[in-house]
C-alpha cells in the first residue's frame, strides 16, 4: 500500500504505465498537456513507447497502428483535439481495435477557453465520428479514479475490443489528492488470434473497417449494436449518496458530481431529503437504474452539469418523461456552484411543499 | 546458367478470398494500370529477402484500398492519408516489423501530406511507396496534387492551371530537404527497362526495413488508363514522354551502407521498475482512513503569482496526507489567473472530499490586498483571515466578528533568513492557530517532502516555520 498526493493528469499516467500501456501517443493542447509531459518523462524509463505526434489525427492514428499490433495504447487530449480525432475513433470501432482515449474537457464551442466544461459529453458518449459506433465511456470524479477507470478503460476495451474514453475536465485534470497506487502492474500480450504483429503467426490477420457488400456492412453494423447491447448490460456503473428517502435527486458526474456531494450534505443539515446519484459510466448509461428511482417514488431530478444540459436528455430518455429533470448547469469554463445547486434545490423543495 | 521459372511470388496470395467474385485470381485493378505490376515487384522483394512473415502492408484509402486482397502478410487499413501515422504506431509497438505504406498522389501528397513528411523526418522505420499517377483514381478522375501544368481531369477540365491551382507536388524531392530519409528514389512502371529499375529500387526500400535502418520512400510514376482517358499505349507514352519530364527519374539518396540499424528496445512491464519510477518505496504515506469526527476545514490561500500561493496549499495539503486525512488541492486557473492574482483551495476532511472548491473557508490566507477583498466575506463565521501586513491596515475589510492576524510574513522569513520564505512563514501562523488540526510534525514532514530535491531548503524553511510559530505564540492573542 502506498500513497502520495498526485495531480489528476499524473495519476492518468499512473494508470496507464501500471495498466500495462506500452505507447502513448499525443499532441499538446491545454489543460491535457501534462498527461503528455508525464508520459513523456515516464514512459522511455521502462522502454515504453512515446511520440509527441504532429496532429491529434496522426496521434490517434498512431494509436490505431499500435492498437492494430494488439498491444496497448493511448492519446489524451481536449475538446477541439477530440474533434480533430474523432476521424480515428470513428476507425478503431470500425475495425473494432481496443484503445484509451481521455478527454480533459475545456469549454467550446470552437477555441472557446481552457477553463473546464462538460460540453464534450455528446461527441464522446454518442460515438461523435461518423457511423453507428459508441466508445466505452467512463467517468471519473477524483484523482483516484483518473487512475484506477484508465486502468479500467484498458481493460474493458479489450474485453470488447472498442475504443474507451476516461472523459474527465480541467478541474479533475488540474486538482491534487492522495493517489493509492495501484497494486500490481499487467504484463500484457497481443491477442494473435486478431492483431498484426509482423510475425508468422498473426500474417494472416487482417486489421480492416471496409466491407463493399451493404449487405455484410449492414449485418457488421448489427453485430455491433449487439456488442454494445452486451456492455449496456453488463459493465454500467454508478455511485449513490444518501438517495434512499431522496424526494430530490440530483443526478452529475465528474467534477459537478462533487459539487453535488456537498450539496446534498448542505440540504440535509436543513432539512431537505436530496441524493445524489452519480453515473460512472455514461455509456452505458445507468439509465435502468434511474428508471427504477423515477418508478420508486414521487421525485425530482437535477442534472447538474457544465453543459447545455447534454447529459439532461440522456436522463429524460432513461426515465420516459416521468418525472421533472430540472437543469443547473454553467457554461464557458465557469465550474457548478454550491449556491447555484442549492437554489435550485430550494426551489424545488419550495414548489413540492 | 540455372533455369529461371516465372511464378506468383509466394508473398502474393495465389487466389484473391479476400476479393471475392467469379474471378479469383483476376485483380480489381483496371487493365494497364500500374499498381498490379508494382504490387507483384514488392510481393517478389519480400521473397528475396524473405522478410515474407515479418511484413505488415497498410493499405491506404484509394485504388490501393484493397491492398490486402493480394499481399500474403498481415494487413491493416487505414484512413486517408494516415498510413504513415499508423506505420508509425505498428513500428514503434514492433520493432521487428517491416512495415510497409502503400499510397496514392491524393491519399499521400494532399490529405496525408503532414503524416508524410513528419514520419519521413522523424526517420520512422517505415517503406512508403507512393504511386503517383497524377490523377484521383478511385474518387473518379479529380485533379491530383501531382497533375501536371496543362494536364485535364475531372476538376480542371481545361487543363491545370498555376494560376487556379498552383504547381505540381515533387514529393521526393521534397522529402530529399530532410536529414532522417534513409533512401530515397523515383521510378516508372512505364515499361520493362523502367520496371526492372523500380523493382530495384523496391527491394532496397525493403532491405533498409529488414535490416531496420529507418525511412525509405519510392515514388512510382504510374498509369492510370481509365482516368486520364488513354489507351494502354498512349498511357506509357504520357508517362515516358511528359511525366517523366516533369518527375525526373533517380535516386535522390541512398545513405543504407553508413546507416546503423535503429533498435527500439523491449518495454518493461514489471511492477518493481513502476514503483522505483515513482520512489514509493521511500516516499508515500499510508492510505488516507475515515475519521468521522474530524469534521472539514476548507482552507482557501489567495495572493500574487509568485508568492508561494499554490506550494502553501500543497505544503498544507501534504501534512494533510501523511496524517491520513482525505485532502484535496485545486488552484483556480484560467480568466482567475488574469491580473497575476492567484488562489487555491485545500480541504481537508475526515471522509470523502464532496467540492474541492472551498466557497465559505474556515481558513482564509491573503498575500496582498485584491485577495482580501476578494475572499474576506466568504470566510465562515467563526474563521479565521491571516494577512500579510505589508498590504497596510485593513480593518475595514475584515467583517465584523471574524477573528483576523495581521502577519508580517516576508519579515518573520527574512530575519530566519529566508528572502522567499513568507509562505513557509504564513504556514507557520497557521499551524500555531491550531485551526488545521494537524501537529507539528506533519508541517515539518510536509516541508522535509517539499524540498526533496533541494535539501539545502529544508532546515532554512524549518528555520522560518518554527520563526513564525513563535511569533505567533507572542502576538496573537
Amino acid at each position: 500500500m502506498a500513497t502520495q498526493l498526485i495531480k489528476g493528469n499524473t495519476a492518468v499516467i499512473i494508470g496507464a504505465l501500471y495498466a500495462g500501456c506500452d505507447c502513448f501517443f499525443g499532441y499538446p493542447i491545454t489543460p491535457a498537456s501534462e498527461i503528455l509531459h508525464e508520459a513523456s518523462a515516464h514512459f522511455p524509463k521502462v522502454g515504453r513507447k512515446f511520440v509527441q505526434a504532429e496532429s491529434e489525427e496522426a496521434a490517434i492514428n498512431m494509436v490505431y497502428g499500435a492498437a492494430a499490433a494488439g498491444h496497448r495504447s493511448m492519446t489524451a487530449s481536449s475538446g477541439p483535439g477530440i474533434s480533430l480525432k474523432q476521424e480515428g475513433i470513428s476507425y478503431l470501432a470500425g475495425s473494432e481495435l481496443p484503445a484509451v482515449i481521455v478527454d480533459i474537457m475545456r469549454a467550446g464551442p470552437g477555441l472557446g477557453n481552457i477553463g473546464p466544461e462538460q460540453g464534450d459529453y455528446t461527441q464522446v458518449v454518442k460515438g461523435g465520428g461518423h457511423g453507428n459506433f459508441k466508445n466505452i465511456v467512463l467517468a471519473p470524479n477524483s484523482v483516484q479514479e483518473m487512475c484506477d477507470m484508465t486502468i479500467q478503460a484498458f481493460d474493458l476495451s479489450f474485453k470488447y475490443l472498442n475504443p474507451a474514453f476516461v472523459l474527465s475536465d480541467g478541474v479533475l485534470g488540474q486538482m491534487v489528492e492522495p493517489l493509492k497506487f495501484p497494486e500490481k502492474s499487467i504484463s500484457p500480450e497481443p491477442d494473435e488470434s486478431w492483431a498484426v504483429c509482423g510475425n508468422a503467426e498473426t500474417k494472416h490477420n487482417l486489421v480492416s473497417s471496409i466491407f463493399l457488400d451493404f449487405d455484410q456492412l449492414e449485418e457488421f453494423n448489427f453485430q455491433l449494436q449487439e456488442k454494445y447491447d452486451v456492455i449496456q448490460n453488463s459493465e454500467f456503473d454508478y455511485e449513490e449518496y444518501k438517495i434512499k428517502d431522496a424526494s430530490i435527486i440530483l443526478v452529475s458526474y465528474g467534477i459537478s458530481s462533487r459539487i453535488c456531494r456537498s450539496a446534498v450534505d448542505v440540504a440535509r443539515q436543513d432539512g431537505i431529503e436530496v441524493g445524489l446519484f452519480r453515473p460512472k459510466t455514461l455509456f452505458p448509461f445507468p439509465g435502468k437504474e434511474l428508471l427504477e428511482l423515477a418508478r420508486s417514488r414521487k421525485c425530482t431530478f437535477i442534472s447538474v452539469e457544465m453543459s447545455n444540459g447534454q447529459m439532461r436528455e440522456d436522463i429524460l430518455a432513461s426515465i420516459m418523461y416521468s418525472r421533472p429533470v430540472e437543469l443547473v448547469n454553467r457554461m464557458g469554463g465557469n465550474i457548478v456552484t454550491l449556491d447555484g445547486v442549492m437554489k435550485k434545490v430550494y426551489e424545488v423543495a419550495d414548489r413540492e411543499n | 546458367m540455372a533455369e529461371k521459372v516465372i511464378k506468383r511470388p509466394d508473398s502474393m496470395y495465389s487466389e484473391f478470398a479476400r476479393k471475392g467474385g467469379a474471378a479469383p485470381t483476376a485483380t480489381h485493378y483496371c487493365p494497364g494500370c500500374g499498381h498490379g505490376i508494382i504490387h507483384k515487384l514488392i510481393a517478389e522483394a519480400m521473397d528475396e529477402l524473405d522478410i515474407q512473415d515479418r511484413s505488415v502492408m497498410i493499405s491506404p484509402v484509394g485504388c490501393a484500398v484493397f491492398a490486402y486482397y493480394y499481399f500474403d502478410c498481415g494487413n491493416l487499413q487505414v484512413a486517408h492519408g494516415r498510413a504513415p501515422a499508423v506505420g508509425t504506431g505498428m513500428s514503434r509497438a514492433r520493432d521487428d516489423a517491416v512495415v510497409m505504406a502503400y499510397q496514392g498522389d491524393g491519399d499521400l501528397a494532399s490529405i496525408g501530406l503532414n503524416e508524410t513528411i513528419q514520419t519521413a523526418n522523424r526517420g520512422e522505420k517505415v517503406a512508403v511507396f507512393f504511386v503517383n499517377n497524377t490523377v484521383y483514381g478511385m474518387t473518379g478522375g479529380q485533379m491530383a496534387p501531382t497533375t501536371m501544368i496543362g494536364e485535364k481531369t475531372v476538376t480542371c477540365p481545361e487543363g491545370r492551371t498555376a494560376e487556379q491551382a498552383g504547381y505540381p507536388l515533387h514529393m521526393a524531392e521534397l522529402l530529399n530537404e530532410l536529414k532522417a530519409p534513409v533512401f530515397i528514389e523515383r521510378v516508372s512502371v512505364s515499361d520493362i527497362g523502367h520496371i526492372r529499375k523500380a523493382k530495384k529500387a523496391i527491394s532496397k526500400a525493403l532491405k533498409v526495413q529488414k535490416e531496420s535502418k529507418g525511412y525509405a520512400f519510392v515514388e512510382i510514376l504510374a498509369a492510370c488508363p481509365t482516368n486520364l482517358r488513354q489507351s494502354s499505349e498512349e498511357s506509357i507514352r504520357f508517362i515516358n514522354n511528359q511525366v517523366e519530364k516533369e518527375f525526373p527519374l533517380k535516386n535522390f539518396r541512398d545513405i543504407s551502407d553508413c546507416t546503423v540499424p535503429l533498435f527500439r528496445g523491449a518495454s518493461d512491464f514489471s511492477k518493481k521498475s513502476l514503483d522505483n519510477i515513482f520512489n514509493l518505496e521511500k516516499d508515500s504515506s499510508l492510505d488516507s482512513v475515515d475519521t468521522p469526527n474530524f469534521g472539514d476545514i476548507g482552507i482557501k490561500i489567495a495572493g500574487f503569482g509568485g508568492q508561494g500561493v499554490l506550494s502553501m496549499g500543497l505544503m498544507v495539503a501534504r501534512a494533510a496526507c501523511d496524517e491520513q486525512y482525505h485532502v484535496s488541492w485545486y488552484p483556480s486557473y484560467g480568466p482567475e489567473q488574469r491580473g497575476g492574482t492567484s488562489n487555491c483551495s485545500v480541504v481537508i476532511s475526515g471522509e470523502a472530499i464532496g467540492s474541492p472548491i472551498v466557497y465559505e473557508p474556515d481558513i482564509l490566507v491573503a498575500f496582498n490586498q485584491p485577495s482580501l477583498e476578494k475572499f474576506a466575506s466568504d470566510v465562515k463565521k467563526d474563521g479565521v483571515i491571516i494577512y500579510d501586513s505589508t498590504v497596510g491596515n485593513c480593518d475595514h475589510i475584515i467583517p465584523e466578528g471574524i477573528k483576523s492576524i495581521s502577519v508580517p510574513a516576508t519579515k518573520i522569513a527574512m530575519d530566519a533568513g529566508s528572502k522567499k520564505g513568507a509562505n513557509t512563514a504564513m504556514l507557520g501562523i497557521m499551524l500555531a492557530t491550531g485551526r488545521t488540526k494537524l501537529p507539528p510534525e506533519a508541517f515539518n514532514k510536509a516541508l522535509d517532502e517539499t524540498f526533496i530535491n533541494k535539501p539545502k531548503l529544508i532546515p532554512l524553511n524549518k528555520k522560518v516555520l518554527n520563526a513564525a510559530v513563535k511569533w505567533a505564540e507572542k502576538n496573537i492573542k
